[in-house]
């Protein structure tokens, strides 16, 4: 049985021009010991999907799912003081920013006993005992002297290597980390992703990795989901997807990438990605596609092989048409 | 041409009507911002067409009628809803004339510790240094005094009067918009399209005038709402104590002092004023709470 | 390199004062610490480094946005250290270097319509102009830069990131200016849109033969973009040269650790990384010698000593004993 299982995840925030869905009707399950990364670019709904599942959405959102379990424990019909408790001690998350995300208020030693305190029954010797082991664990050296730290004290890769120390203190079986090194610098973003792996190896906990950057992805992931819009556009094994993108925006945002540039004029993607009051008919990424056939623009698309599009792509990253919508496959300008 | 023509995000036409749409619906969001609203808007119109509104004058002595109570009581008459007062004057007439001070001087206030604290509170923080030290003390010397105490004293050097007690609050108002549009200011200059306008060679006073400044009211505004309201409750307390307008201008707070010795006999006479000066005050109080709301990203909701 | 320099610095330094009080005596940083380089029209120099490596500081003093604390500094042939004295010298070299920043939203006045935001520069250094020609030209370089002219008389809100940082570009290039410092220009776009804004980069730098000093720290885009790359580390450079050379065969430890830990969108590839180990130390309080020796995998005793004199090797300028002394080579036959 799979570790994570999201069937159908939508939330909708309520905005001062009606509903924006923010994510569509997503799915995804995590197997213990594997390493997910979700992609996408701003808008993308990867954030939200993840923080409706730690449940740590503000009111105005609305997350209705079929299905949303960690370790076969359904988590939507649960009750809240039993959720909070899987949230905190099972799954586990870290954000963006490492300096924000520490209480400035309180010592690093303080701050990772509250949250043994809060989930494990362990003796206050235990827990800073534990809190030490953490620390170096994760790399922080004379980890005893920073336990009395105040997180200013720490610059941004020392904070996030705390961060993680305090994320794991409890064991979690999944841990989300959304975009982790975006905020870092790139030998320290290496060192980081170095360390979420190998901690994901030792401890065999199922990591969730959230990020726009596909070189990152490439690096660490084996599981890739691509989002678009709030939906998902494609999931496959990282080899496969870089290899042979199947799903057109996949195919255009890996060419956009510089460093796979063969001229000096990059292969942009025309056009910006919808909004709230902008969202297309049909397929969400039709305006911007380059495949697009008359019926890309009417009928949504629905999730065959993994690929949600009616003209996926072959090996040679040509469009195919499954669905028999041949007759009016002309590519429009 | 290579460079890819995009379209807009959003629609061209409704795209200032949008903003405003946004702003109304974070405004409507609270219902008491709006019942303030429409009454201020009643306040307004009151004020502006008082001759035609008012049955009396304001300050025509009716030697009939001392004192009479209003209509519902024993002893009242429909000629005088609201009764009368000591010297037979209409007190619904003098409340509706009362209406004009009031906004006068709150709007008055405004405008001048507005910009005085404006002007003081951009150069402060804009220029820094000595300059802003020895301001920000002589504005911290001023806010050490209570506002009242300190209006008191200025109109005591000033001599009474509606002018000089307007003056007098302004005074004791504008080192909060110092204060405030000082920290804007300062928070503001450090961003990047003021950098952008320095390197395309603008001056300190554009800079500070065209480039920083509209960025800054927002906050402005609201302290600007919630500070009209105290400045009419200010100029109310000045004229109860005799300081500010002088009889018989029908001024809210001199109108409550003039019926001070008749408390326990003619109930009346001090209620109505009194009860003109709270609905108006709250009524403003919960606009500026609307505004806040609305205008202020930081108090926005997600 | 063909045609002459449009711009030369020469160990161009900046000094800040920090920490001081009444009582305290400040502490100076040296956020850069001399470099020299040089810009050429149509010819990008990318700066690259992570924080604190006093490539912004660079930008700001290319600006002219601050003065150098030490070096000389001559844009189009003019002094732009002592020449600002003069106001029209100052004015000239104003409107030779302009500047877009990183972020395209705190970058835009928010309270300013696109018209006249690119009016803006036009106004204040052409006063000679009519309303009616600024607003031409306004226009013109909207559309110049893939942007529709209706949307002239709007506010920056109601644009996408990507738009935005079309806009910021207009406005650089109103006053024709011959350099353009362009602070991370890309790193807060999403991918699609990234590319779109490096197209419209390189087909303007080609129009108008500018001279691009990029500053990055993301060396997939620099690789794609620059013609002479400059590696700082804490206020010095460390290695400069052109693109290639440097890309293809670096010779500074610093600038092989950054190349190997800068994600490739290739799962296939087989690292043998680098590891550098460490926090980037704080630029108040440098390591002595060789600034990068605590975290370097070839350093001795001489680099904790001594500081390191740039020397030139085939066209690149390394600062690094370890480069001198021959000992790079040996780990990258290992």
């Amino acid at each position: 049985m799979a570790l994570l299982e999201i069937k159908n995840l939508t939330v909708e925030f309520s905005t001062a021009h009606g509903p924006f869905r923010a994510v569509d009707n997503i799915d995804l399950t995590v197997d213990a010991g594997e390493l997910v990364a979700i992609v996408g670019e701003s808008g993308s709904g990867k954030s939200v999907s993840m923080l409706a599942l730690m449940g740590l959405l503000p009111w105005t959102a609305k997350v209705t799912a079929d299905r949303m379990a960690l370790d076969g424990k359904e988590l939507t019909d649960m009750p809240q003081n039993q959720r909070r408790r899987v949230a905190g001690k099972d799954m586990a998350m870290i954000f963006q920013e490492p300096m924000t995300s520490l209480n400035p208020c309180f010592t690093i030693g303080f701050q990772m006993n509250e949250i043994m305190a809060r989930h494990l029954s362990l003796t206050r010797h235990e827990r800073d005992k534990r809190a030490v082991e953490l620390l170096s664990m994760v790399g922080i050296p004379s980890p005893e002297s920073r336990l009395r730290a105040f997180p200013h004290q720490l610059s941004g890769g020392m904070s996030q290597r705390v961060m993680i120390a305090m994320m794991i203190s409890c064991n979690p079986r999944l841990l989300i980390a959304d975009e982790p090194t975006t905020a870092l610098d790139v030998t320290i973003q290496a060192q980081i992703l170095e360390l979420l792996a190998s901690l994901q190896q030792d401890t065999g906990m199922a990591l969730v990795l959230i990020t726009h950057d596909m070189g990152v992805v490439a690096e660490v992931a084996q599981r890739v989901v691509v989002q678009y819009a709030g939906q998902q556009v494609e999931a496959r094994e990282v080899i496969d997807l870089f290899d042979t993108p199947k799903h057109p925006y996949t195919q255009a945002l890996l060419a956009a990438l510089p460093e796979r540039a063969k001229t000096q004029q990059l292969p942009s993607i025309p056009g910006v990605v919808p909004g709230q009051l902008d969202r297309p008919d049909g397929c969400l990424f039709n305006p911007r596609c380059q495949y697009t056939v008359e019926a890309c623009k009417r009928i949504p698309p629905g999730i065959q092989n993994g690929v949600r599009c009616h003209t996926p792509l072959d090996a040679k990253g040509n469009p195919t048409d499954p669905n028999g919508l041949r007759q009016d496959m002309k590519v429009s300008s | 041409m290579s460079a890819t023509t995009e379209t807009p995000t959003t629609a061209s036409a409704s795209a200032s009507k949008r903003a405003f749409d946004e702003f109304w619906h974070y405004f409507t969001e609270s219902r008491g911002a709006v019942a303030g609203m429409i009454f201020m808007i009643f306040i307004i119109l009151i004020a502006l067409f008082a001759p035609y509104i008012a049955p009396h004058s304001p300050i025509e002595t009716n030697s009939d009628f001392f004192r009479t109570p209003p209509a519902w009581q024993e002893g009242g008459t429909s000629q005088f809803l609201l009764g009368t007062d000591a010297v037979g004057r209409d007190i619904l007439s003098r409340l509706i004339y009362g209406s004009r001070y009031s906004l006068l001087v709150g709007c008055i206030v405004i405008c001048l510790s507005l910009t005085f604290g404006i002007f003081l509170g951009v150069t402060a923080g804009y220029f820094r240094g000595v300059y802003e030290t020895i301001l920000m003390r002589v504005m911290d010397v001023i806010l050490s005094v209570p506002s009242l105490l300190m209006a008191l004293v200025l109109v005591a050097i000033l001599g009474p009067g509606l002018e000089n007690a307007m003056i007098a609050i302004a005074v004791t108002y504008t080192p909060h918009f110092v204060r405030l549009s000082r920290a804007q200011v300062i928070s503001e200059a450090k961003r990047d399209y003021v950098m952008a306008s320095r390197i395309a060679g603008a001056g300190r006073i554009r800079l500070m005038a065209i480039t920083i400044l509209p960025n800054c009211m927002a906050p402005l505004i609201v302290q600007a709402t919630l500070s009209f309201s105290t400045a009419i409750l200010d100029a109310a307390a000045l004229g109860f104590l005799g300081m500010g307008a002088q009889p018989p201008t029908p001024e809210w707070g001199t109108m409550l002092a003039e019926a001070r010795e008749f408390i326990t006999s003619a109930w009346w006479m001090v209620t109505f004023p009194g009860l003109a000066v709270l609905v108006t005050v709250l009524a403003i109080n919960l606009m500026g709470d609307g505004l806040r709301d609305a205008l202020d990203p930081k108090m926005k909701r997600s | 390199m063909s045609g002459s320099p449009v711009l030369q610095a020469r160990d161009l330094q900046r000094h800040y004062e920090v920490g001081g009080g009444a009582f305290i005596k400040p502490s100076a940083l040296r956020a850069l610490a001399g470099a020299s380089f040089n810009l050429y029209p149509g010819k990008t120099l990318a700066v690259v480094g992570e924080s604190g490596c006093g490539k912004s500081t660079m930008g700001r003093l290319v600006t002219m946005m601050e003065p150098p604390t030490a070096g000389t500094l001559e844009i189009d042939g003019l002094d732009a250290v002592h020449g600002k004295k003069s106001s029209d010298v100052a004015r000239k070299l104003r409107q030779t270097v302009q500047m877009v920043f990183q972020d395209p939203y705190g970058s835009l006045n928010p309270r300013q319509r696109i018209g006249a935001m690119l009016e803006e520069p036009l106004k204040i250094n052409r006063p000679t102009l009519s309303a009616k020609e600024r607003e031409e030209a306004g226009r013109s370089m909207m559309q110049r830069v893939g942007l529709r002219s209706e949307h002239y008389d709007r506010y920056p809100h109601m644009f996408s990131g990507g738009q935005r940082q079309r806009i910021a570009i207009a406005r650089a290039l109103m006053l024709n200016p011959k350099i353009v410092v362009l602070d991370e220009p890309v790193s807060a776009l999403d991918v699609s849109i990234q590319a779109q804004v490096l197209n419209l980069l390189n087909d303007l730098q080609e129009e108008f033969q500018l001279a691009y000093l990029f500053i990055s720290h993301d060396l997939s885009v620099v690789k794609h973009v620059a013609d002479d790359v400059m590696v700082m580390y804490l206020g010095h450079p460390v290695e400069s040269g052109p693109c290639k050379e440097v890309f293809e065969t670096p010779r500074h430890p610093y600038t092989r650790a950054l190349l190997s830990a800068t994600p490739v969108a290739d799962p296939r590839r087989t690292r043998q990384r680098i590891k550098l180990t460490g926090e980037i130390p704080s630029p108040l309080n440098p390591p002595s010698g060789c600034t990068f020796h605590p975290r370097c995998p070839l350093a001795n005793e001489r680099c904790k000593s001594e500081e390191p004199k740039t020397l030139s090797q085939g066209g690149v300028t390394v600062a690094c004993h370890a480069v001198e002394e021959g000992r790079h080579e040996a780990e990258t036959a290992a």
